[in-house]
């Protein structure tokens, strides 16, 4: 595959996954205003305990977002329990101001038929078949799943339907796995229950470390999330020659606007590879790893080495 | 038999049980031991327990079928990983291969390989694979609509009360576990193994790897790894067990502990009158990855287990005696009621 230009990908911040109080999200969202990306995706994702923001606040930061000239998408949920959980999912499904993303099939099945939407990463689409089914439903965009490599991107892209937009995460940690269980709660021995909303601690996540110190995951609540951070910044040109059109950047506590600027920089061909990777470095909460977009372990860092012919 | 007699008011509602087979041993066993489906894979990647010397070539499983039928068992073929682009002809050449086998029905996770079962077969029964990862009855009905599934497999996730409610609210079969390994992630759902190794269950049919782990004894104790990441490490006081990565011990703010899960094993025996009563059609026993003596303890226990509750579910009682024969085959000798049991999340 022959690198090309990175120049035409498009940007899009993804849901915040952790949970900040209230201010520190509406001042996130205000600087987000003035970030140079093109899309913003909003909404609690993660956990329906998590209640700082209600679908209301979100609508109104999306409103300011559009004004400032940002596609808004509102996110459902990636884990869907209970009855409360299906309501508020219709409620996003049904918000009558954004287009949605599609987190679960009982999402898929609310906006079916109903205008566009975009396929999420945990829908598991992992081949053209499962892509098409969702175009033909309404996905006019679908993010790829973190573990899909670059040539398993690419295939999926080259088989499927023509037309449907291809988002690749592209930046922050991994989210890897969701549970009913809490994990921070289950660390500070409390119920999920009874959470006492503690992630709210934890602004990147609770570090999980092996006994002999190995930085492993961050516990996020219900999620699990890689420790190091996946970054494709070294590897925009193979992004952009595999089909992306859209690099997803993952929101962390600090930093991400500048996070963001490299990025975009990045994408534009003004910054070479190694530059970008290197002043990126010091804007992460951990190491950089790349593993999953090489067909390897998600934790390897292979950087910004050739693609293999 | 006089066709006028009306079945008594309260028909039992028959539960089926659902148990694995990892090799044609454990699939005569499960049926000579009262199994009511037999469910098992091919020998690759296209299901989610692909390990070395398990599961069934065509032969086996041509003989497999036929002595099940023979016996009024029903198998199932798993086909419940997810197919990429390079891979896709051979889950579909599974899927034709189960059908002009004459399986039952498959058992399948991608919404992709479920339209094309749909479409080119269809009179071969669908049901939704518990990687399918629908944890609500909205969910299982988008896969009913569009690809005519007939029964779905629950994530280990949802409680009694949320399965109670899924129910009444879908026209397909519900199967729940009832005993086995503990899955603390959502189903589908969890990319850890291929964060470690470069295989999950999703992309290769397996969590945690064989070929991935290493033991090795240091000066701190014997030492599990999985891709190179310390997983456990065991005092001679331990057991040690089969290093799958969320089952590890971990360090979080100088804690040393299990942050997921204990190695437990998940138990519903007690709660067989409820799901009974509830409406679920097949319970489901995991472990084909397991030997025949353990698919042949489970298999008669949970048979009898299952009449008893068919028979009389007011008077249904564990007996201590399936607890003690279900904990000489438990991971780590400890059974707990999971998510089904609210405290537990």
């Amino acid at each position: 595959m022959n690198a090309t230009r990175p120049g035409t990908m498009k940007l899009a911040l993804g849901p915040l996954l952790y949970y900040w109080p209230r201010e520190t999200v509406l001042a996130f969202y205000r600087d987000c205003a003035r970030w140079p990306v093109d899309t913003v995706y909003l909404g609690e994702t993660v956990c329906s305990r998590r209640r700082e923001l209600k679908l209301a606040d979100w609508i109104a930061i999306g409103e300011d977002l559009a004004r400032a000239g940002k596609e808004v998408v509102l996110s459902t949920s990636e884990l869907i329990e209970s009855d409360a959980d299906l309501r508020t999912m219709h409620s996003v499904a049904g918000n009558g101001a954004f287009r949605v993303e599609a987190n679960d099939m009982a999402a898929v099945r609310a906006l079916a038929g109903k205008g566009t939407f975009v396929a999420g990463p945990f829908l598991n689409v992992y081949n053209a078949g499962t892509l098409a089914l969702l175009a033909e439903l309404g996905a006019t965009r679908w993010v790829a799943p973190v573990e899909l490599s670059r040539d398993g991107i690419a295939a999926v892209v080259a088989d499927g339907p023509p037309g449907i937009e291809t988002e690749v995460f592209a930046y922050g940690r991994l989210p890897l796995a969701v549970s009913a269980r809490c994990f921070t709660a289950r660390y500070n021995n409390l119920t999920k229950d009874h959470c006492e909303f503690r992630c709210i601690e934890h602004p990147d996540g609770l570090a999980l470390d092996t006994q002999d110190d190995q930085h492993f995951l961050v516990l996020n609540g219900v999620q699990t999330q890689s420790a190091s951070v996946h970054s494709l910044v070294a590897e925009l040109g193979e992004a952009r020659a595999a089909g992306t059109d859209v690099l997803r950047l993952s929101p962390q506590s600090q930093h991400t606007g500048e996070v963001v600027a490299l990025f975009s920089e990045a994408a534009s061909g003004a910054l070479a590879p190694h530059e970008a990777a290197a002043r990126l470095a010091p804007l992460m909460p951990a190491a950089a790893c790349d593993g999953y977009w090489h067909g390897k372990p998600g934790i390897v860092s292979v950087g910004a080495s050739p693609a293999p012919k | 038999m006089d066709q006028a007699v009306a079945p008594p008011a309260q028909a039992v509602r028959r539960m089926k049980l659902v148990c694995p087979a990892g090799t044609p041993p454990a699939l005569k066993i499960a049926v000579d031991n009262g199994a009511d489906d037999v469910y098992l894979g091919f020998k690759d990647e296209t299901n989610a327990r692909n390990f070395a010397g398990l599961n069934f070539d065509d032969k086996s499983l041509r003989e497999g079928i036929d002595y099940a039928h023979r016996h009024g068992s029903q198998v199932l073929v798993a086909l419940n990983t997810y197919p990429q682009p390079s891979t896709w002809r051979k889950w579909q050449a599974a899927v034709d291969r189960a059908a002009d086998l004459g399986v039952d029905a498959i058992i399948v996770a991608d919404a992709g390989l479920l339209a094309y079962a749909a479409k080119t077969h269809p009179g071969l029964r669908l049901h939704l694979s518990v990687q399918g990862s629908a944890t609500s009855h909205e969910a299982i009905n988008f896969y009913h609509e569009r690809f005519g599934i007939k029964r779905a497999v629950l994530p280990r996730v949802l409680s009694v009360e949320q399965a109670e409610k899924a129910i009444p609210r879908t026209p397909v079969e519900i199967e729940v576990f009832g005993f086995g390994s503990l899955s603390i992630m959502v189903e589908g759902r969890c990319a850890l193994s291929s964060y470690a190794t470069g295989e999950s269950p999703n992309t290769h049919g397996g969590c945690s790897p064989a070929k991935a782990i290493r033991w090795q004894q240091s000066p701190r104790g014997l030492e599990s790894r999985l891709g190179g990441v310390l997983i456990d490490r065991f005092g001679e006081q331990d057991h040690p067990g089969y290093p799958t990565l969320c089952r590890g011990r971990f360090v979080v703010n100088g804690d040393t502990y299990y942050p997921f899960e204990e190695p437990t094993s998940l138990n519903t025996l007690e709660l067989l009158p409820r799901l009974q009563a509830m409406g679920v059609a097949a319970i489901k026993i995991e472990g084909r990855q397991r030997s025949p003596v353990y698919v042949e303890t489970v298999t008669r226990v949970w048979r009898e287990a299952l009449d008893d509750c068919a028979r009389e579910p007011q008077r249904f009682r564990v007996k201590p005696a399936w607890q003690e024969a279900l904990a000489g085959i438990s991971e780590g000798h400890q059974c707990t009621l999971g998510a089904y049991h609210r405290p537990w999340k």
